[in-house]
């Protein structure tokens, strides 16, 4: 009792404010994995009758959700391939050089993310069915991309920025070429910031579920389409399992990536310079 | 003596207006050669356009008898050690030394003693393996330093390298410094806006103001004469009254100087403090009230209230006990400068008073 007097009120209520919160927090996240491991559980029991793994057999043996899973990872790293490829210059040329209309265009990547998603590809959906691209690898990828395009350029572009410009200068003067400085000297330093943005445009990309439902529809189904039927057809425990499968690789990923994920370094991009 | 870099008419403007206007100077081979000035004299425009970081409007660069103007950086023949940012930071001392001489291809064990001989001359032998992070900004420099010089150019050129560094570590390199110059017999153009610098490591000295060259000497000349008033103000102390020119004297109260200049009416008198002396009983004198005394180290700095205004003069730190507060003393000085007041004549060369005879300095001592 002695301990919780020298802490003073404020303290105590402090701890039990932040225990709930927790308890809010990761409540959910808890019960899900206990569903996912549990044979029997009636309300009101605190903890499962039963243990059992015979949803994880059932999931992992149908056919087309571990194609769906496929699909997903495939996908996914299609998205950040490209995007790396098309963002890296751009981010770079938002750092290094002062072009005309330089803030507009920055700015204007924002417009991807600021508008109801689902209005803005309903709208991509009449220009795909122009051009044939419904029900189409190719069309996902797109769907996809455009998520991806104001993370993958502000972050890296904020990456660059912190590169000091003696830093490159004094590689040329070393006698590199600016494209050896580019490779050697600036985009080592700029890892981390990239890194970051890699892993968030992974992450985005294996849950992006309207506009794959929308363009992916009938042949093309990703984790979190094929998510929506396990929940309609199937008993809590199927969708318990699915969900602890789409979870790990955005845990497993997050915690990898801690070591450049600092706070700084995501707060830092989102800046407007 | 050949010369390593011919500067010719050199011109670069900003849209701000700030820049330099042809500018021209030679340096010979094994000479260190300061560019001092306040921020935005273009020193600096000048460091980087040998460099080749700019582009200039017009003029010319020759190094070695080549003309760089159109070579990149990477093609020049000159090395720059930067005022801070230097060293690449994901990668170890002996990476970014080697880093030039893997990009020359250059064989491995080579690579190695080349390093090995860097860290020698400036005193960080054993720190390959450790990263710049680990290291302090005086180390750090060195390295940077090290780097330049393993580039074996033809002119080394430093942009402020000590400013960010404490004024004890910034004598200790500036020593180190002159003494790898003088054993390398290097080239160098080095910037800064510290005078005390420039006048302990240069050979010449270019003094620059808004984009124009106000003097070129020796130390020792810039210090002694300066070309312009603001020269005059800008290195060391200085002192400055109003004085009048008649005929061949310059008159500042009962004091009278020779005209040398032949210059009319009003004139600025300048003097250094160390060069207010005490006049004797037999000498003219101006009337002169301590204000104050400050101890200095071995020297002491006296304040003194006259007609013409507050004088400071410099006295050796034995003098302290003769001179007391509100004492009243008589004072003349042993040597001035003068400058008129259309003084935005610059002088593109050297000091006017250069040319003097002896005789003639023997008389422009003193009156």
């Amino acid at each position: 009792m002695w301990y919780f007097k020298t802490l003073g009120k404020g303290k105590v209520v402090e701890f039990i404010l932040l225990a709930i919160f927790l308890l809010f927090f990761f409540g959910p996240l808890l019960n899900l994995l206990l569903l996912a491991f549990s044979g029997e559980w009636q309300y009101p029991d605190a903890l499962p009758k039963s243990w059992s793994l015979e949803w994880w057999s059932f999931v992992l043996a149908d056919e087309s959700i571990v194609r769906s899973m496929w699909l997903s990872f495939l996908i996914a790293a299609i998205v950040t391939m490209i995007s790396l490829i098309i963002c890296i210059p751009a981010a770079y040329a938002f750092a290094r050089i002062s072009f005309p209309l330089r803030r507009f265009f920055l700015f204007s990547f924002l417009l991807t993310n600021a508008f109801p998603k689902m209005g803005l590809y309903v709208a991509i959906a009449v220009l795909f069915y122009q051009y044939n691209l419904m029900n189409t690898f190719i069309g996902i990828i797109l769907i996809h991309l455009i998520n991806t395009l104001m993370l993958m350029t502000w972050i890296p572009s904020a990456a660059f920025e912190n590169v000091h410009r003696s830093q490159e200068e004094s590689a040329r003067d070393a006698g590199a070429s600016p494209l050896k400085v580019f490779w050697y000297i600036t985009l080592p330093m700029a890892k981390p910031g990239i890194i970051v943005a890699s892993v968030f445009t992974f992450l985005s990309s294996l849950d992006e579920a309207q506009g794959t439902l929308l363009v992916g529809i009938p042949d093309y189904k990703t984790m979190p389409v094929i998510m929506y039927s396990i929940i309609a057809d199937y008993p809590s425990t199927a969708g318990a399992v699915f969900s602890v499968i789409l979870t790990l690789p955005t845990i497993i990923l997050l915690f990898a990536a801690r070591k450049f994920v600092g706070a700084d370094s995501f707060a830092n991009g989102m800046r407007l310079k | 003596m050949s010369i390593s870099l011919s500067i010719t008419n050199l011109s670069k403007i900003y849209p701000t207006g700030e820049g330099v206007k042809s500018f021209s100077l030679d340096i010979q081979n094994g000479e260190m050669v300061t560019l001092l000035g306040p921020s935005g004299c273009g020193k600096s425009t000048v460091l980087r356009s040998v460099g080749g970081f700019i582009e200039p409007n017009d003029g010319s660069i020759i190094i070695d008898g080549h003309e760089v103007n159109h070579l990149p950086p990477e093609k020049r023949p000159s090395a720059m050690v930067f005022q801070s940012y230097n060293l690449w930071p994901h990668m170890t001392v002996f990476n970014n030394l080697a880093f030039s001489l893997k990009l020359k291809k250059m064989k491995k064990a080579h690579i190695i003693d080349k390093v090995k001989w860097a860290l020698n001359l400036v005193q960080l032998q054993g720190y390959e393996k450790k990263f710049p992070s680990e290291l302090s900004g005086g180390q750090q420099q060195r390295v940077a330093l090290a780097r330049a010089l393993l580039l074996e150019p033809k002119v080394l050129l430093l942009d402020e390298p000590f400013s960010a560094l404490d004024a004890k570590l910034r004598h200790e390199l500036r020593e180190e410094l002159r003494e790898i110059q003088a054993k390398q017999q290097l080239t160098m153009l080095f910037v800064t806006h510290d005078q005390e610098e420039a006048l302990a490591i240069s050979d010449r000295i270019v003094v620059m103001n808004k984009g124009e060259v106000e003097q070129i000497d020796s130390p020792q000349n810039i210090y002694n004469y300066p070309a312009s008033l603001f020269v005059a103000q800008f290195i060391g102390k200085m002192n400055f009254l109003t004085g009048y020119a008649e005929g061949n004297k310059i008159h500042i109260g009962s004091l009278n100087f020779p005209n040398m200049n032949r210059y009319n009416k009003s004139v600025t008198v300048a003097v250094r403090p160390e060069d207010v002396v005490l006049a004797s009983e037999v000498e003219n004198g101006l009337e002169a009230m301590i204000e104050k005394v400050m101890m200095l180290g071995h020297y002491a700095e006296v304040s003194l209230k006259t007609e013409f205004g507050i004088l400071k003069m410099f006295i050796d730190r034995s003098e302290i006990s003769q001179f007391k507060m509100h004492q009243n003393i008589r004072i003349t000085f042993a040597t001035i400068q003068t400058f008129t007041d259309e003084q935005d004549i610059h002088t593109n060369g050297y000091s006017k008073i250069q040319n003097l005879t002896k005789e003639e300095i023997e008389v422009y001592e003193k009156v």
